[in-house]
């Protein structure tokens, strides 16, 4: 468990580091590190050269405005758990945080480097889904923003392109009286998701569902949106039936295959309890 | 005495130095121009070695040295069988590096010495071995059949042994039974996973001859023992040192480890220091497991619930290899009628060879698959008969006026009889039905269910024999200058407590504090004859060894002491360092006691000047050591236990399972648990709670998953789920003390029971959870949350 023969360099500018991501198409970026550096250890990696951002300035930056949460690439996902602006402007970010990993880790591991290993099971990607959010990359031809839904490809897959960076995540701030919720089942604390499932949901005037978004992680190749879940819900009063309907209705995402975890038929069952708990906990909190 | 320190809750002496990062551990030993070891391990559960060519890892720069079988000399042969038994026939063992043919993924194949492990790790993946892979079966009751691809050619069945033991008589017992329960449970493999993997290191002194090893071992004296024999070396020319070890729960007292043989010899090889440090993967793939047990059970019972007759073929796994013989087996054979009186027991097992990584024995071996099957047992026949848990086992449970209960025929993990010395059953049966309020359970469990909350009482009965054989030794001896206490043992420590339990009784016969004990063990220089660590064991065997020997100690010093101080012995005492006469100001050191039985030429403090020989004190005519006296305060004596003592204790659990998540939540853990006296009981409270976590990664959470080729899926801390704290509910401990009557503290073993009832308590309590959803029955460990959905899905 050592990693194999690598350089290293740590560039002080965005440019300089997607100038050495251009030149050499077996280097990585290097941030906090939490499952690059295992993975080298375990030679399941092996770049020809680590591109250390965290001496780049400006980088560490949380800011909220514009009706969104912007997080830089260097802010650590503790930093930004503990950040009481990121709790008002949408506070599911912190409900999930709560669930990545342990605090030693979230005090070193970075959202947008979560995001950009793209775990399918990793929370941090399914709240950037969940929010409609999107990320900012530099590249040699310039930067562009990546929705969410466009970004995730596969598990461990984005569309980043080998010579572009994620300098910037968007979380959309949480919509006026929304209710929030994140449901998620590990065996032990800490673990990645064998299954979770956010919701954030508006009520009418008479209490039924006005806008609703549902998204999951732990159950496919990638974090997804839950349409047909959230078709089910549209316009719903939030009966029991409804929110059954809307699990069972969630279920037909569960494609991951049985695992020493979780079987497929048990991952299914606990996937629709977790849907329907948050849908329920999402509209308790609506206003 | 002034206050005796035996029993008393004294912290741990060695916790400030670790809990600072003080200590010790193999790879903190500075080493000048150390090289370091990586192995090239089997990629395949079964396959035939058709070359292996090393050229490029040779060549590679930063490597010393390149092994294979070819190059190793003496060492290319199979490791010992350490407990040879009549029950195995040809048994397998390993060969340090492989010959021709590999038994499992992670097998040794080749070793690179090299300047650092990262250069190392290189090299090894340059290594090309040429594998021809054969068929594999790593299923227990399919790798049995007719058929199945053999793991030894040697054998015509995977069966290393096969071994039947009968107490009573068992077959006009069935004969006689009114009801018979039968039963198959089921507990999957897991691994000690020590905190500290292992780890050896060795340097050889060319001018003395002297080869020192490091090793992380239980059992540095057998290891010892090991090497000299095989490397032709005089055995006092081969020092072994277990430092701080960082846990060890079995994994560690199996000796040979193929780099605790490799890695002695490339230093000697080589000329410098050699040093292997096992990584996670390492020890996952590379050292010992254990668990995987198959049990049919059936019981034979009256009508009223008396257990008459007990019959149990149960299939163990005993891996590739079988370098410790049957021992696991055999201990949970004997430990299969747990504290039930069951007159009439016929068991028998076959150790089964499979692909994988060799079973030797992991803290419990083999007590938490017997305990598991005679608990899932016994909860049936209630259930059958209709009778309440608490009751079945009122109606067998061994009484106490019963002791010492003798097996009859069963032979236990030492070669001696299987005796239950003492225990109060009954007592601690009585204490955990009142602890969790299990009369008025039924009520609260219905209470429950009426708001959707699904609850289940879980209990578990257990015994352990501890305490084994055949021997340990204590070396004490107050120092002359600073009067502080020195003692030694054989064995060793894995982070138990030693020094402070040992300090403590040696303590309460010299009258000193226990932090002016200081105890050196693991280390061959220091002391060398006695076993190791493993059975639950050191305070039962050193601690008796070490006792006698400071009562030898206390008596030379009470004597010297009452011809300083000219006073009779009896009105002499030792406390506070120094031997007083009683009721007085008058006193002497301990220090002083002990320079002046020490007769001296040469004055080299105050003390000393009155045992030099002109002083008036040590005037005497003839030799200034009679015939037979020795110098100084100083003794070494032995305790040999007549048999193992068998501590017991009872666990009960209130648990929640939900079953939309098919979780499982321990509301409420209880042990009741009976050691013997307790030396220090927050000591034994921590091994029990230790043991109760490590119980809990067994019974939810701790598998090792093999595909159907036999690579190991898991083989790290992502997957394979050791419970963190979080996962570990708050436990109350209960204590009985009922002394052992067979060694003079009335100490039995704590090491292990914490882990071998907890199986069948969570077992217990999910079972009872969901009948009313007819969640069926749970017989197999770990209970996961897809075994729950599985189960709520069938019914």
């Amino acid at each position: 468990m050592k990693p194999s023969l690598f350089d290293y360099v740590a560039p002080r500018s965005v440019d300089e580091a997607v100038g050495l991501l251009k030149e050499d198409s077996g280097a990585m970026i290097l941030a906090g590190g939490q499952s690059l550096i295992p993975a080298m250890n375990m030679r399941l990696a092996s770049p020809s050269r680590l591109i250390d951002i965290q001496n780049i300035p400006g980088l560490s930056h949380i800011t909220i405005g514009n009706g969104k949460i912007a997080v830089g690439a260097m802010a650590r996902h503790r930093e930004v758990e503990l950040h009481d602006g990121v709790a008002a402007a949408n506070p599911v970010l912190r409900a999930a945080l709560g669930h990545v990993a342990h605090i030693p880790i979230r005090n070193r591991g970075t959202v947008v480097g979560s995001l950009c290993h793209a775990d399918a099971a990793a929370e941090m990607p399914m709240i950037l889904v969940l929010t409609g959010g999107s990320v900012q990359v530099a590249g040699s031809d310039g930067g562009r923003e990546i929705a969410a839904q466009d970004f995730f490809q596969f598990h461990m897959t984005t569309s980043r392109q080998p010579d572009e960076m994620v300098v910037e995540a968007h979380f959309p701030a949480l919509p006026p009286g929304a209710g929030f919720a994140f449901e998620e089942f590990t065996r032990r604390h800490g673990d990645y998701a064998i299954a979770a499932a956010g919701c954030i949901l508006t009520r009418n005037g008479a209490g039924a569902v006005a806008t609703v978004a549902l998204a999951a992680c732990g159950v496919s190749s990638k974090p997804l949106r839950l349409a047909a879940a959230e078709q089910i819900l549209a316009g719903s009063r939030l009966t029991a039936a409804d929110i059954k309907a809307a699990g069972d209705a969630a279920c037909a995402a569960v494609t991951a295959p049985g695992d020493m975890h979780a079987t497929a038929g048990y991952r299914k069952h606990l996937f629709a309890t977790l849907v329907r708990r948050a849908v329920e906990r999402a509209a308790a909190r609506a206003q | 005495m002034s206050t005796r320190l035996f029993g008393a809750r004294i912290k741990r002496n060695i916790d400030p130095q670790l809990l600072r990062g003080e200590g010790s551990f193999i790879d903190d030993i500075p080493l000048a121009q150390a090289l370091h070891v990586a192995f090239v391990r089997s990629p395949f559960a079964r396959a035939r070695i058709n070359s292996i060519d090393i050229s490029a890892a040779v060549a590679h720069p930063g490597v010393a040295a390149v092994y294979t079988c070819d190059n190793v000399g003496a060492l290319d042969i199979e490791m010992p069988l350490l407990i040879p038994h009549s029950s195995m026939h040809d048994a397998r063992t390993q060969r340090p590096l492989a010959r021709d043919d590999v038994y499992y993924v992670g097998q040794t194949v080749a070793m690179i010495v090299a300047v650092d492990r990262y250069t190392a790790e290189d090299a090894a993946a340059l290594v090309d071995v040429d594998y021809d892979p054969r068929d594999v079966e790593v299923d227990l009751e399919k790798a049995i059949l007719d058929g199945a691809p053999l793991v030894h050619d040697t054998h015509e069945q995977n069966i290393a042994a096969h071994f039947v033991q009968v107490s009573g008589y068992p077959d006009s017992a069935i004969a006689q039974a009114e009801h018979v329960t039968k039963i198959r449970v089921q507990v999957d493999r897991s691994t000690a996973a020590p905190m500290e993997c292992r780890a050896v290191a060795a340097q050889f002194d060319e001018v003395t001859g002297e080869l020192t090893v490091w090793d992380g071992t239980q059992a540095p004296i057998s290891v010892r023992g090991g090497l000299a024999s095989i490397f032709k070396l005089d055995e006092d020319k081969v020092r072994v040192i277990a430092p701080n070890v960082g846990g060890g729960f079995g994994q560690k007292v199996l000796l040979f480890y193929p780099d605790e043989l490799l890695v002695p010899m490339a230093a000697m090889q080589l000329g410098r220091p050699v040093k292997y440090i096992e990584d996670r993967r390492e020890n996952f793939v590379g050292s010992s497991q254990e668990r995987t047990q198959i049990h049919f059970m059936e019981l034979y019972a009256k009508k009223t619930g008396e257990v008459i007759a007990l019959r149990d073929s149960f299939l163990h796994d005993t891996g590739a290899f079988i370098p410790y013989g049957i021992a696991v087996a055999q201990v949970a054979s004997t430990s299969i009628a747990g504290p039930y009186r069951i007159p009439n027991i016929w068991v028998e097992f076959k150790a089964i060879y499979t692909p994988t990584v060799p079973v030797t024995p992991y803290r419990g071996c083999g007590r938490p698959q017997a305990c598991f099957a005679i608990e899932r047992a016994m909860d049936q026949l209630a259930d059958e008969l209709g009778l309440d848990r608490f009751e079945i086992r009122r109606r067998n449970l061994i009484a106490d006026h019963e002791f010492p209960y003798d097996r009859e025929g069963l032979i236990f993990a030492d070669g001696l009889k299987v005796s239950l010395d003492s225990g109060q059953y009954h007592k601690a049966l009585a204490m955990m039905e009142e602890r969790l309020d299990a009369p008025s359970f039924a009520s609260a469990q219905a209470k429950a269910r009426a708001e959707g909350k699904h609850l289940g009482l879980g209990l578990a009965f257990y015994v352990e024999g501890t305490g084994l054989g055949p021997y340990e030794g204590g070396h004490v001896r107050i120092h002359p200058i600073t009067g502080k206490v020195y003692v030694n043992t054989g064995l060793t420590s894995q982070g138990q407590g030693h020094d402070t339990v040992f300090a403590q009784i040696a303590a309460d016969q010299l009258g000193v504090k226990p932090e002016d004990v200081i105890l050196v063990e693991g280390d061959t220089k220091a002391f060398d004859w006695g076993v190791a660590t493993f059975a639950s064991r050191a305070a039962v065997v050193s601690g008796n060894a070490i006792h006698k020997s400071a009562m030898i100690v206390r008596r030379k010093a009470l004597q010297a002491a009452a011809n300083m101080l000219e006073a009779d012995v009896g009105d002499v005492e030792l406390k506070d360092g120094a031997a007083w006469v009683k009721g007085t100001d008058r006193k002497v050191p301990l220090s002083a006691v002990a320079t002046a039985t020490n007769p001296l030429r040469y004055a080299f403090n105050e003390a000393a000047q009155a045992a030099t020989q002109f002083a008036p004190a040590s005037r005497h005519d003839g030799p200034s050591l009679d015939e037979g006296e020795h110098p100084g305060l100083e003794a070494t004596d032995y305790y040999s236990p007549p048999c193992a003592t068998w501590a017991y204790g009872v666990h009960g659990a209130l648990i929640e399972v939900d079953p939309e998540l098919c979780s499982v939540t321990i509301r409420k853990y209880v042990c009741i648990h009976d050691c013997g006296n307790m030396i220090n009981p927050m000591i034994v409270e921590g091994q029990v709670m230790g043991g109760i976590a490590q119980g809990l990664g067994g019974a939810m959470y701790e598998r090792i998953e093999f595909d159907e080729t036999g690579n190991m899926l898991n083989a790290n801390f992502v997957d394979f789920l050791v419970p963190y704290a979080t996962e570990i509910p708050d436990v109350e401990i209960l204590h009985l003390e009922t002394p052992s009557p067979l060694n003079a503290l009335g100490v039995k073993g704590v090491g292990e029971a914490g882990c071998i009832a907890v199986g069948a308590v969570v077992a217990s309590g999910v079972e009872d959870a969901l009948k009313a959803l007819g969640g069926g029955k749970f017989r197999h460990t770990p209970i996961t949350p897809s075994m729950i959905h599985a189960a709520l899905d069938a019914a």
